[in-house]
């Protein structure tokens, strides 16, 4: 069971990633991330989202019957975000005005539905809802890394409005990366997110080939390390 | 789920109206929750936007006022629609009015607050909703950019009527890197509400009796 669990981890955080392996999501990949403080904010909304959707999902997998079930996963997901959306509105006001913004957008993350369709109906409520967690967390890692860069090359800052998004105690986080640095406004821009993702795709398959055959070499030795 | 559950589950998918029943079933539920979540957070959200209206009052509103804003009102015809303005008073007499304006940005209206004194001098101005692209057209929040603050001390001639507009189009004020549309819908709608205030400027400023 825990080989599931480290599977499940793996999968959601590198291999199977929402973005740099799925490619899914792309609409808030691209629309939020123009700093990584957006990135991290509309990650972790999302995770939130992915793991109700996908315990909810796990829960009625046995009522709903094929014909309905795009439609019911539709409306299980739509209400979670419009649940999450008047919840930060009413009691964490602050948060609000910051992600607000971003909230409704979850909607259409394709991502969502696709764990749901993939997984989620397929397994029991504990593992469907770490596969959110870690899906989500990957998917928080890949939008927090292309708004990082973005944001470095475009305006020459990391993370800033950190304290907006996570309380005044984070503000250590902003940074000015390049002091009196112009911007470069195409990063800012969406083909700033098409081009900072194809570098970051190509790059982890670079690295995914390099890790395959440092993988094989050791096999040929005597006593290959058990995994 | 019991094996007899199960058996009479099947029978029951098996049926022509079960999956219609489900998706009916499933639809109710959630606008159940729906509903619900709406009554649970309604007093909590309007609370909020209370205290927000509350400070962005006091945000366009630099100087000194002894009254309740919320409660000294006026309801006049504005550019769209009818306007509620809120008066400050010093003594009894109205010293600044404050008022919405709203303009459509990028992505949607945007509506900001903004404050003026007796002589048609601006206070402040705050946008208050908008739904602008992030990291470009939300410079128009203070929390995010100074531009915001540059309407201060401004009025209708100080810059003349046709200078009251960004830099792209002959202006004073700045635009933005990439996003110009939304800062010009915030100039145009202070430009508006100056426009009003000059024009119901008698009717504004009567000051009646104190609520």
């Amino acid at each position: 069971m825990s080989n599931e669990y480290t599977r499940i981890t793996k999968d959601g955080l590198w291999d199977n990633n929402i973005v740099f392996a799925q490619i899914l999501g792309m609409c808030p990949t691209m629309a939020v991330t123009g700093s990584a403080t957006n990135g991290l904010g509309m990650g972790l909304a999302t995770t939130a989202v992915m793991v109700a959707s996908n315990a909810l999902v796990s829960m009625v997998r046995n009522v709903v019957t094929p014909d309905v079930r795009i439609p019911v996963y539709i409306v299980l997901i739509a209400t979670l975000v419009t649940l999450v959306d008047v919840s930060i509105n009413a009691w964490a006001h602050d948060l609000y005005k910051v992600l607000g913004l971003y909230i409704a957008l979850i909607v259409a993350n394709c991502a969502v539905l696709g764990r749901a369709e993939a997984y989620a109906q397929k397994v029991g409520m504990l593992p469907a809802a770490a596969d959110g967690l870690m899906m989500g967390l990957g998917f928080t890692f890949a939008l927090t890394l292309i708004g990082g860069i973005r944001e470095v090359i475009g305006s020459g800052t990391l993370f800033s409005n950190a304290h907006l998004l996570l309380g005044p105690a984070f503000a250590f986080l902003e940074t000015t990366v390049i002091t009196d640095y112009k911007g470069y406004l195409l990063m800012i821009l969406p083909p700033g997110g098409f081009l900072v993702l194809g570098f970051l795709l190509a790059g982890k398959r670079i690295l995914d080939k390099r890790l395959a055959e440092r993988r094989v070499a050791p096999a040929a030795m005597p006593e290959p390390v058990a995994g | 789920m019991t094996l007899k559950q199960l058996g009479k589950l099947e029978k029951l998918r098996a049926m022509l109206g079960y999956p219609g029943a489900v998706l009916g079933g499933i639809g109710l539920l959630t606008s159940g929750a729906l509903a619900l979540a709406d009554r649970a957070t309604l007093e909590d959200i309007k609370a909020a936007q209370d205290l927000d209206m509350q400070q962005s009052l006091t945000q366009v509103l630099p100087g000194k006022y002894e009254n309740d804003l919320l409660k000294d009102t006026v309801v006049l015809p504005g550019p769209d629609g009818e306007l509620t303005v809120y008066r400050a008073r010093q003594g009894g007499k109205v010293v600044a009015v404050v008022f919405k304006v709203q303009a459509r940005g990028y992505a949607g209206p945007i509506v900001s607050m903004m404050g003026v004194d007796r002589d048609g001098k601006m206070l402040g101005v705050r946008v208050i909703k908008h739904t602008e692209t992030p990291g470009l057209g939300d410079k128009i929040e203070p929390a995010k950019g100074e531009w915001i603050h540059s309407f201060e001390g401004k009025f209708l001639g100080d810059p003349p009527a046709e200078k009251f507009a960004v830099k792209k189009d002959g202006g004073v004020f700045d635009q933005f890197a990439g996003a110009t549309i939304t800062p010009r819908a915030v100039v145009k709608s202070v430009k508006g509400g100056l426009a009003f205030f000059a024009k119901e400027k008698t009717r504004l400023l009567e000051d009646g009796v104190q609520p």
